[in-house]
């Protein structure tokens, strides 16, 4: 072995660049000054209780709540109906049809945002909260997809086999049997989902027309150096959000694979 | 019968995905590139094909200029990301033994918003941010440095931080497929450790390599965020145009034909660089 040490040692430095970046914005939502420059003046909560004096803010909250759920809901089923058929059927062109739904993953956002505006407004759609919906939907399928296929490769098809054998109908196996099995992966789906779609910017810059959600509102408040430390409250509560949600999909997502064993 | 069955269903249960996705795909690209022949002056808008965009598209030496600074910051930053990240990548698949939860600790991070992430960036470089401010605090300069923030060192730094899964995760597969025979023979054929990575373990990682650069490279190109917001004037980039064109100089047809020669371009780069990458791995090996 060449020096573990030295690559232990990189791999820690290496954690505090990923994360030290992203810790500072909370350590500033609660400094008294305006300024986001060290010494800190002093300590306080006064940001974060503006927060609910906005109005703007509020509705921009609402509308990425609403958008993210719409999107959770809808690239959850239709990932599912895929994902399965992935995982569980063998047909020609899979391997095209696999790679298809990951391409939005990998697509420029800013190909992604001004074609899809230029397409909406060709089909008579305005910019609002459904476009971002239809966009945001489109961004979620990979992920949904993919975290969908993993709770089916652990899903044991004779457990289906043997409920159609009792003579259980299609759908009534389906939400009997295949359904109880793949919940935690479905739930981490759409934990996931909402996730991209709340954090999401370009998409929404481009397709949300006069119904900012909550980062095209932010967007809009870090050009004005005065709105910064409420910039950094809501960034911080957006992070802590961010991360409980992840952690929670995460615990969902070990327990569909833990399943298989029982 | 069986086969049929199998395969219909397959195709059945897939199609909403892949209809969504096709036609999200393909209907945009059939648009812009109509748009692209089309002109615009003011609100209306002239259908008659021609060629003036592309022509002044390739005339404008901002254009080329943007696109080629583009392609060179994407460039960078692939090659910063995945060199800062091989190491970590080969740490956690050959020497820890508590993978997923470094696995977890690497992506975390990449879960917060990314318009935070690059903005935190902004405050950290700024002229009167973080980092200075702390450097002058701790006496190791006496007045704020100047250069880190609105160029492309500050674009490359932040993005270098943003795709840090993404390079690390595609390399950490691949090694994880190494056959630990393969290494044991190397050691036992009298191979020093370094011999060894170079002509076992680097060459077999080389498809999680190429992976991992795509992954950042071509979604790089066409980022807007971070030009916008830590880039300045020099470094801005062909997608901070292309929304110019949409936005405030409302000149959809020339916006839809800068899209296509940024799709173009990237793609281009691409392939090449997959060729270049596939015949360079077989020679190593």
């Amino acid at each position: 072995m060449k020096r573990p040490s030295t690559l232990t040692a990189y791999a820690f430095l290496y954690l505090v660049f990923l994360y030290l970046p992203v810790l500072f914005l909370p350590l500033f939502s609660f400094n008294s000054g305006t300024i986001v420059a060290f010494p800190i003046k002093g300590w306080t909560l006064d940001w974060y209780r503006k927060l609910g004096e906005q109005d703007t803010l509020i509705q921009a909250l609402w509308n990425s709540l609403g958008v993210g759920t719409v999107v959770a809901l809808l690239s959850t089923a239709i990932g599912l109906f895929a994902a399965r058929a992935f995982v569980r059927y063998r047909f020609r062109g899979q391997r095209a049809a696999e790679g298809l739904v990951m391409l939005p993953l990998v697509i420029p956002g800013i190909i992604v945002a001004s074609s899809m505006l230029v397409l909406f407004l060709f089909l008579g759609l305005k910019p609002s909260l459904l476009t971002v919906v239809l966009g945001h939907t489109f961004l979620a399928l990979p992920f949904s997809v993919s975290i969908l296929k993993s709770a089916f490769d652990d899903f044991d098809a004779s457990l289906e086999e043997a409920s159609y054998d009792l003579g259980v109908g299609v759908f009534e196996t389906f939400r009997r049997v295949t359904l109880p099995v793949v919940s935690p992966g479905i739930i981490a789906s759409m934990l996931v989902t909402f996730t991209v779609s709340f954090d999401e910017f370009v998409l929404a810059f481009f397709l949300s027309g006069n119904q900012p959600t909550l980062p095209v509102y932010i967007w809009s408040q870090i050009r004005f150096p005065a709105k910064l430390p409420n910039v950094l409250a809501l960034g911080s509560i957006l992070l802590l959000t961010s991360v409980l949600l992840l952690v929670l999909a995460e615990y969902f997502r070990r327990r569909s694979s833990a399943s298989e064993v029982r | 019968m069986i086969f049929r069955s199998e395969a219909s269903r397959g195709y059945t249960l897939s199609a909403p995905a892949t209809a969504y996705v096709g036609f999200l795909v393909a209907a945009p690209l059939v648009i812009l590139i109509a748009y692209s022949f089309w002109t615009q002056t003011y609100v209306t808008l002239d259908k008659t094909p021609t060629l003036k965009n592309y022509s002044e598209a390739f005339a404008d030496p901002l254009v080329r200029h943007l696109m080629l600074r583009s392609i060179w910051i994407a460039g960078a930053v692939t090659v910063v990301t995945v060199a800062l990240a091989y190491p970590i990548a080969y740490f956690i698949a050959m020497k820890v033994r508590k993978k997923t939860i470094w696995l977890l600790l690497i992506t975390i991070p990449f879960w917060s918003s990314y318009l935070l992430r690059v903005f935190a960036w902004k405050l950290i470089l700024g002229f009167n941010g973080v980092m200075n401010s702390a450097l002058l605090m701790l006496g190791l300069i006496d007045e704020p440095l100047d250069f880190l923030l609105y160029n492309e060192f500050a674009v490359v730094l932040t993005l270098a931080h943003a795709w840090a899964p993404f390079a690390i995760l595609p390399i950490y597969v691949s090694l994880q497929k190494i056959d630990p025979s393969l290494l044991e023979a190397a050691t036992d054929l009298g191979n020093s450790p370094l011999q060894r990575f170079m002509r076992v373990t680097l060459p077999l990682t080389i498809p999680g390599i190429i992976a991992a650069c795509l992954i950042i490279f071509i979604p790089t190109v066409g980022d807007y965020v971070t030009p916008a917001l830590v880039g300045g004037s020099d470094g801005k980039m062909i997608a901070n145009l292309i929304q110019v064109q949409f936005g405030a100089a409302n000149n959809w047809p020339l916006g839809a034909t800068l899209s296509l020669i940024a799709m173009l371009s990237v793609g281009f780069v691409a392939i090449v660089f997959v060729i270049t990458a596939t015949r360079l791995g077989r020679r190593i090996r």
